[in-house]
């Protein structure tokens, strides 16, 4: 059988909402192709929904990305070894037993219960926000307004970060997640955030009792300083970017789909799948993630060698006709949309995935309850796509409504 | 139909609670799975299905 081979993984889109049309072709030609890296070495990738499961949750794959052919030459070559070093308490990029034990220091926190009994308290922070959209009386920036704040708010109270300190890590966040940011410029951009964790870490062990996660987390005395402070970091940069992208380019979604916005407005009870059917359309990474395999092992009939490394294309992988039929390329908040890899797959899989669910649920449902004639307030056309970050979403969406 | 759990294998992931809540539930200590019927009435046959095929850990059995 001859394989495809892809000598570089295309990322232009063609429009705003779907994944480049190169790569739903390679999965229309084969699920499972070569794809070269960028210092020559012929690894894989992944583009079927199936596959993809079946890598993700697979235990011969590391997701240590020192042991990862890169994609991006930034990281390959000149890039010193440093940067890709895995850092105690940094468990999204170690394996089991080490992920295991520090992802178990936070499981209880992020349970569905825990999760649910926060609704009210979420629901207040949405409507104090839309009440500040209110205050532009007329046009506004959705994402510096509403989008990006809401999720930030969320997890600087859940983490018991001063929300007033946000400069501290906001930009350099945006830095690190940069695909425009040299390998130095991102790594002085985490190392800022790791020594404004520090100083939280110090500031919690001399005040403790704190009514908050990482004030929790360190009652356990089970991680070390070093553990903790990694993992806070890892938990407010993932609890802000990604909500936040999510409604943004959720907002614009559904904008541009008026028949889709129209049943959300008119079938409230359809959220709940709505923002399922969300994730699974939009992803909002542009490709990932990537494992390298630790020994031999047999995918879908392709035998995947040990240290070869493997890239998953999510968003693809989401529009994969096998696992929903009918039109995948549509948005359709009434499809059975469960299932999808937005939150990933295998024991990595999202730790916020349950709050994120449900700041989309309030953020989305609240957002177009109290804007009923919400509009763009620019052509669509124009609309600053975060084609340059690592999280894909808009980088701001200008919107108007009858003040 | 019989439903089993590995709390080893367990991440947290909550997907079985909210896939259905009659059949489990997640510990307050660790997140991981609790098992509240293990067989399940037909009512609730599908849903015990859907769990298992969503947990992303292959912590969910059913035979």
């Amino acid at each position: 059988m001859t394989e495809l081979i892809s000598e570089k993984l295309p990322t232009t889109r063609q429009n705003p909402f779907d994944p480049p049309a190169e790569v739903t072709r390679i999965r229309e030609q084969a699920r499972i192709s070569r794809l070269r890296f960028a210092d020559g070495h012929l690894g894989w990738l992944v583009t079927g929904h199936h596959q993809v499961r079946e890598v993700l949750g697979s235990p011969k794959f590391t997701t240590d990305p020192a042991k990862h052919h890169q994609l991006d030459a930034r990281f390959q070559g000149e890039a010193p070894e440093e940067g890709r070093k895995v850092e105690p308490g940094m468990f999204l990029s170690q394996d089991a037993p080490d992920h295991t034990r520090l992802r178990k220091m936070l499981q209880g926190q992020f349970t569905v219960r825990r999760m649910n009994q926060l609704s009210e308290w979420i629901g207040t922070i949405v409507d104090d926000q839309l009440k500040h959209l209110r205050s532009f009386e007329g046009r506004a920036d959705l994402v510096k307004e509403f989008a990006l704040p809401v999720p930030s708010l969320v997890i600087c109270a859940l983490l018991g970060v001063d929300y007033d300190e946000r400069h501290r890590f906001q930009e350099d966040t945006a830095k690190m997640l940069s695909l425009e940011s040299t390998f130095k410029e991102a790594m002085e951009a985490i190392r800022r955030i790791q020594d404004f964790m520090r100083e939280l870490i110090e500031r919690k062990k001399a005040n403790p009792g704190g009514d908050d996660m990482i004030s929790d987390l360190l009652a356990t005395g089970e991680p070390t300083d070093e553990e903790a402070s990694n993992m806070a970091l890892l938990l407010l940069l993932a609890g802000h970017e990604t909500t936040a992208n999510m409604l943004g380019i959720g907002a614009f979604t559904l904008l541009q789909h008026p028949d889709q916005l129209k049943i959300l407005r008119d079938e409230p009870e359809v959220v709940d799948n709505a923002v399922e059917e969300l994730m699974r359309y939009l992803s909002i990474i542009h490709f990932g993630p990537v494992r390298t395999a630790t020994e031999d092992v047999e995918i879908d009939g392709h035998l995947i060698k040990a240290g070869d490394t493997v890239l998953m294309h999510v968003p693809v992988a989401n529009r994969d006709p096998e696992k929903f039929p009918g039109n995948p390329e549509e948005l359709d908040l009434r499809r059975p949309a469960g299932g999808h890899v937005a939150f990933g797959h295998g024991i990595h899989q999202c730790l916020g995935q349950q709050l994120a669910r449900i700041e989309m649920r309030i953020g989305f449902s609240r957002l177009f309850q109290e804007f009923p004639d919400l509009r763009l307030d620019i052509d669509p056309e124009e609309v600053p796509l975060r084609t340059d970050m690592g999280i894909y979403g808009v980088h701001s969406l200008p919107v108007a409504w009858s003040a | 139909m019989k439903i089993s759990v590995d709390q080893t294998k367990c991440c947290g992931s909550g997907m079985c609670v909210l896939t259905d809540p009659d059949l489990f539930d997640q510990s307050e200590d660790d997140g991981t799975v609790v098992l509240l019927q293990e067989h399940p009435d037909a009512a609730h046959e599908a849903t015990a299905k859907e769990a298992a095929g969503l947990c992303p850990a292959g912590a969910i059995t059913i035979s």
